[in-house]
């Protein structure tokens, strides 16, 4: 049975995902309070007797803790950075415990508005609270207490993922020693605050939504959701890369004259907002790109992003993309240049790649290699009994 | 000892002569961050390296040096005035199209700057020249077609540049194979290595 599965060396293989359950009660940004919560994750590689080792992966948006590998009953479901950890990845689950974990307000089996409400035994739905970065961050701690982890080697992510990772050095500056933010921002911009309300109007104005309580009405608002990831992947891609995959090319001969799919780019919107509706929940939805707008660390400090960073004592490796329109390289130097400012350690690379913002979820031979780089310093600093 | 250390080029000894312990050090046009490993391990220096080049960067990362990926032409926007207590321009001054622009930027973020040429100046250069062709040599190890040097100097030229543009040099050393050189500079050496400031009064261009 085995062999006949897609069995790579460098894949970490079939994994099960853990669930901890945490019943202190979760104060909130927004001072909603989260009476009890689960939190669904997954790891990879072994945690050493120094408990160095550890790698916190974040999420994007429609991401999970499924970071690496694929389940026993679903071969096909491979994580969602497979190519990025793994043994003899740039992430090396052979050296480090690598950690992902479904944030709170997910759809993936973390407490979220699908989840039923202890207090009313119905799924918590439009009551479920607002959550931040800062909120994420403050329930990940509790894992990391529960793993038995005083300080990650590196908290690691993407986007929405990077964030997490920028949160977790200002938020917890003795708890984690490298900060990887690839394909970040220091708060979103005007322009994509307004991307998220377009998502969010999409999944709010459909009839199906009814104001966030759809569960009870045994609906899905999957027009609303299809609209939302079309739009959401129209910015995920570089004008470029969509010109280069699918041009003008048409499903027909000649034009039709109808609304129908004309042109190739619309089946493949539509095919991915139709893949999305079928397994994102739209409440999660919401939630995660507030969480997004929300995000602005130097909002506390007046604006500034130097002072926001003043406890961090992290190291860095900043990461952005050269045709990286929604969370562009100019945004990522706004991190680097308040870690300069504060004198952290950092190191920022800007990749040269086509592919737009998705560019960090793909496999660019030098983007992995410098992120092998780093980690294989980290790993050379952990048998030294360095830790940062 | 590590290799780079064991390998340190003649420049990268003066330059940590000159560089007390605990420096805050920026390095531009670090290539694979051999100098500022060599000044970390002999002066403790916090420094940071800018390349452009992403192999160079790769190779930063892993002499665990840090380093920020830019293009020293269009300026050092992400750092502060007064940054930094040395900036170095080691063996790049010369590959620069804006050479007045990189020394003010220089002396901009840095309280000194330091630079490194190969001297334009040196007898065998001179030699070449006279004999009708361009000088090709270890400092200077390309043809005129494919060289990267664009703005070639002699020690004469750089120090009048200095005066001109109201920069004190605080302290020179001039090299050739690896040995300083003491009289005739400008004819003797091939390598220069100097070490200036904003003269006192002068504002900034």
């Amino acid at each position: 049975m085995k062999a006949e599965l897609p069995i790579s060396p460098d894949c970490v293989g079939p994994v099960i995902p853990k669930v901890a359950h945490f019943t202190a009660p979760l104060q909130l940004r927004s001072s909603a309070i989260l009476p009890d919560y689960r939190l669904v994750y997954e790891t990879y590689g072994e945690l050493n007797a120094a408990r160095s080792n550890a790698v916190l992966v974040c999420h994007a948006l429609n991401a999970s803790h499924h970071v690496a590998g694929w389940y026993a009953d679903d071969p096909k479901d491979l994580g969602w950075w497979d190519n990025m950890v793994g043994p003899g990845k740039p992430l090396d689950t052979d050296r480090f415990f690598v950690i992902g974990i479904n944030n709170i307000g997910g759809c993936h089996g973390s407490t979220g508005p699908s989840s039923i409400d202890p207090a009313t035994g119905r799924p918590y739905g439009a009551s479920f609270p607002v959550v931040t970065v800062e909120d994420w961050v403050a329930a990940q701690v509790r894992l990391a207490d529960l793993l038995g982890i005083d300080r990650f080697c590196a908290v690691m992510g993407g986007s929405l993922g990077a964030m997490q990772a920028l949160q977790w050095t200002i938020d917890q500056p003795k708890r984690v020693a490298h900060a990887i933010v690839i394909a970040g921002a220091p708060k979103l911009s005007t322009q994509n605050i307004a991307f998220n309300e377009v998502a969010r109007q999409a999944i709010i104005s459909d009839p199906d939504f009814h104001a966030g309580d759809y569960y009870a009405h045994g609906t899905v608002p999957r027009r609303g959701l299809r609209i939302a990831r079309m739009i959401g992947h129209i910015t995920y891609l570089s004008d470029d890369a969509m010109m280069e995959r699918f041009g003008r090319v048409l499903r027909a001969d000649d034009f039709r004259f109808h609304f129908d799919v004309d042109f190739e780019v619309e089946s493949y919107l539509r095919y991915q907002g139709e893949k999305f509706a079928e397994y994102f929940d739209a409440n999660t939805y919401l939630r995660i790109t507030r969480a997004l707008d929300y995000f602005d660390p130097a909002m506390k400090h007046g604006g500034n992003l130097t002072r926001a960073f003043q406890a961090a004592e992290a190291s860095f490796l900043v990461v952005s993309f050269t045709s990286d329109w929604r969370f562009s390289p100019a945004r990522s130097r706004e991190i680097v240049k308040a870690l300069l400012d504060n004198k952290r350690n950092v190191t920022y690379a800007e990749i040269d790649a086509p592919h737009g913002h998705d560019a960090f979820l793909l496999d660019d031979a030098h983007y992995h290699e410098l992120v092998r780089a780093y980690f294989l310093r980290l790993a050379a600093d952990i048998s030294h009994g360095r830790t940062a | 000892m590590n290799a780079a250390s064991l390998h340190a080029r003649a420049d990268f000894k003066v330059i940590a002569r000159w560089i007390p312990e605990h420096a805050r050090v920026l390095d531009l046009g670090c290539g694979d961050g051999s100098l500022l490993q060599f000044l970390a391990e002999t002066r403790g220096v916090q420094g940071y390296g800018v390349e452009i080049s992403p192999d160079n960067i790769v190779a930063c990362v892993r002499n665990g040096v840090n380093v920020i990926q830019d293009d020293l032409e269009t300026g050092l926007h992400e750092i502060e005035d007064a940054a930094f207590d040395f900036v170095i321009l080691s063996q790049t001054l010369q590959a620069m199209r804006h050479t007045e622009d990189i020394v003010d930027e220089m002396l901009r973020v840095g309280q000194q700057a330091i630079v490194t040429f190969p001297n334009f100046g040196y007898w065998r250069n001179r030699l070449a020249v006279a004999r009708g062709n361009m000088p090709v040599s270890r400092n200077l190890p390309y043809e005129w077609y494919d060289t990267p040097n664009v703005h070639l100097c002699t020690i004469d030229d750089f120090e009048r540049f200095c005066t001109k543009r109201r920069v004190r040099i605080c302290e020179r050393v001039v090299l050739s194979d690896g040995s300083e050189v003491a009289a005739l500079p400008n004819l003797l050496g091939q390598l220069a290595v100097y070490r200036f400031e904003r003269q006192l009064g002068a504002s900034p261009s």
